[in-house]
């Protein structure tokens, strides 16, 4: 009755040993590993024209960035883009965008200049976005200038600003609205990125 | 201990082999539902209702016409020379409750409604294969009594004989981006008939259905089948067919139909035309909408 006892705690100091050994290997694993997400980034695009002003806010946008490689990745869902006129909203989707076919806007690229070892101290890191931007089915390479802040706190926030043309993602505009459709859109992105 | 070194370096490794599909690290996306849209280009098919609303804040401003007979020929210019009209106003209480009112020319009629969608299609994130709504109208006509047809002279003229009522459910699908089908049971409810023996009560069964041509193009139809036995012989069932082409903030309805009425005691109960004699009217409904408010609209 008392021995038992021993023999459990014996068992559990073994495989106690193996946890810490994993435990101790994983600090290298996440030494490696600097990977920034978020689910709520936002990105809103303005169409001015002396016509009409148009803009669109999306406020569900997904990003995983892995500062160690710089890679990053975003989605867009088309669908999930807000106009101030419903009407122009239900355009967007059925007219430009074709979102039941191609419901989602991708980017795939890379954030230079950056490093993992920058995000430990507060400050403004300028940053080369490069990469292929899929909008329509359509892909193109894109390269764009961006900001990382990283706050005192350590929350990293990311933003750029870029140009796109409709017409390079086979997106067409009929003659009739020419004149209230911008030639390009001014995107801007804003995300606070969070650590995975 | 060599096992655990080997799984802890697998472990720290695979993210390294994973880099490809960054944002398959999130896992499964939760973005909520989202709704079919733009199942028709607008609130009507043709006459009678689509299961469309106005969005919230949306005021849509309708403007209709139904030349004369195509069979009166060139004296008439084909029906041109005439027209009744009605001009309506709809808008759009919440996303799913919306309200009109309009007047036409046809028996001096106002008329108003209100449509509700009960249930919303949807195309992922929740399961819901159609679209219920529910409309609800009001009649009055306004005309003198003696050129009322249903009225009989030897009545007195309360107020509550010039009203009619309608209810109609629609249930309704977008099948794919470019076709959308409907079906739309109802009752029309008239307060005062012509005959002792006609029926206050008139039951249809209804369907509407569009094709989209193009993305700005879609061909329209719309037959309500009054259920036989109710009117009489001259009454015919309401039949239309037509085009809608929408150019960003309009849109144009152009069609040709067998009623002359625009609101549903009108078309359902008193159509008169057979689109075999060719006594159809061609007609055109346009729609101009103006965001009144913007629910959406949040402080940046």
């Amino acid at each position: 009755m008392i021995i038992e006892p021993n023999k459990e705690n014996q068992g559990t100091m073994n495989s106690l040993k193996h946890i810490s050994l994993v435990l101790a290997m994983a600090p290298l694993a996440l030494m490696a590993q600097e990977r920034f997400a978020t689910r709520n980034g936002h990105i809103a695009f303005h169409s001015s024209t002396p016509m009409e002003n148009i803009e669109a806010h999306n406020r569900k946008v997904t990003s995983v960035w892995d500062a160690t490689t710089g890679a990053v990745e975003f989605a867009v869902l088309v669908k999930a883009f807000e106009f101030e006129k419903a009407l122009m909203q239900e355009h967007f989707n059925e007219n430009y965008m074709d979102s039941n076919t191609f419901p989602k806007a991708t980017f795939k690229g890379k954030f230079g200049g950056v490093t993992a070892a920058d995000l430990k101290k507060a400050g403004t890191y300028p940053v080369d976005v490069s990469g292929d931007l899929t909008i329509h089915g359509v892909t193109k390479p894109v390269t764009s200038k961006g900001t990382i802040t990283v706050d005192a706190a350590g929350v990293v926030k990311a933003t750029s600003e870029f140009n796109v043309k409709p017409e390079d993602h086979g997106i067409e505009i009929p003659g009739v609205v020419r004149k209230n459709i911008a030639e390009q859109m001014k995107v801007t992105v804003a995300l606070d990125y969070a650590k995975m | 201990m060599i096992r655990t070194t080997l799984l802890a370096c697998a472990l720290s490794a695979s993210p390294l082999f994973a880099q490809d599909d960054l944002l398959g690290l999130l896992g499964e996306e939760e973005t909520g539902p989202v709704y079919t849209n733009a199942s028709f280009k607008t609130t009507r098919v043709i006459n009678g209702h689509s299961l469309e609303n106005t969005a919230h804040g949306v005021l849509d401003f309708k403007i209709s016409h139904r030349f004369g007979l195509l069979n009166q020929g060139i004296k008439n210019f084909y029906g041109l020379d005439e027209a009744e009209m009605r001009i309506g106003l709809d808008y759009g209480l919440t996303d799913r409750l919306m309200i009109g009112i309009g007047r036409s020319g046809y028996q001096k009629t106002v008329d108003g409604f209100a449509k509700y969608k009960i249930l919303k299609q949807c195309d992922s994130g929740c399961e819901m294969p159609i679209t219920l709504a529910v409309v609800a109208g009001t009649s009055i006509a306004t005309l003198q009594q003696q050129d009322l047809p249903w009225y009989r002279p030897d009545i007195t003229d309360y107020f509550t004989h010039r009203i009619s009522h309608s209810m109609q459910v629609i249930i309704g699908r977008k099948f794919n981006e470019s076709i959308t089908l409907q079906l739309n049971p109802g009752v029309v409810h008239r307060n005062l008939v012509a005959g002792t023996d006609d029926p206050n009560d008139v039951i249809h069964i209804s369907g509407a259905g569009r094709i989209k041509l193009t993305k700005r193009v879609a061909i329209n139809a719309e037959y309500f089948y009054v259920l036989p036995g109710q009117l009489d012989d001259v009454y015919k069932n309401s039949l239309s067919m037509g085009f809608d082409i929408e150019t960003g903030g309009h849109v144009f309805q152009l069609h040709f139909t067998n009623s002359t009425g625009m609101f549903e005691r009108a078309f359902i109960t008193e159509t008169q035309g057979t689109w075999g004699d060719g006594a159809i009217r061609y007609g055109f409904n346009i729609s101009r909408v103006f965001t009144l408010h913007n629910p959406k609209k949040k402080p940046d």
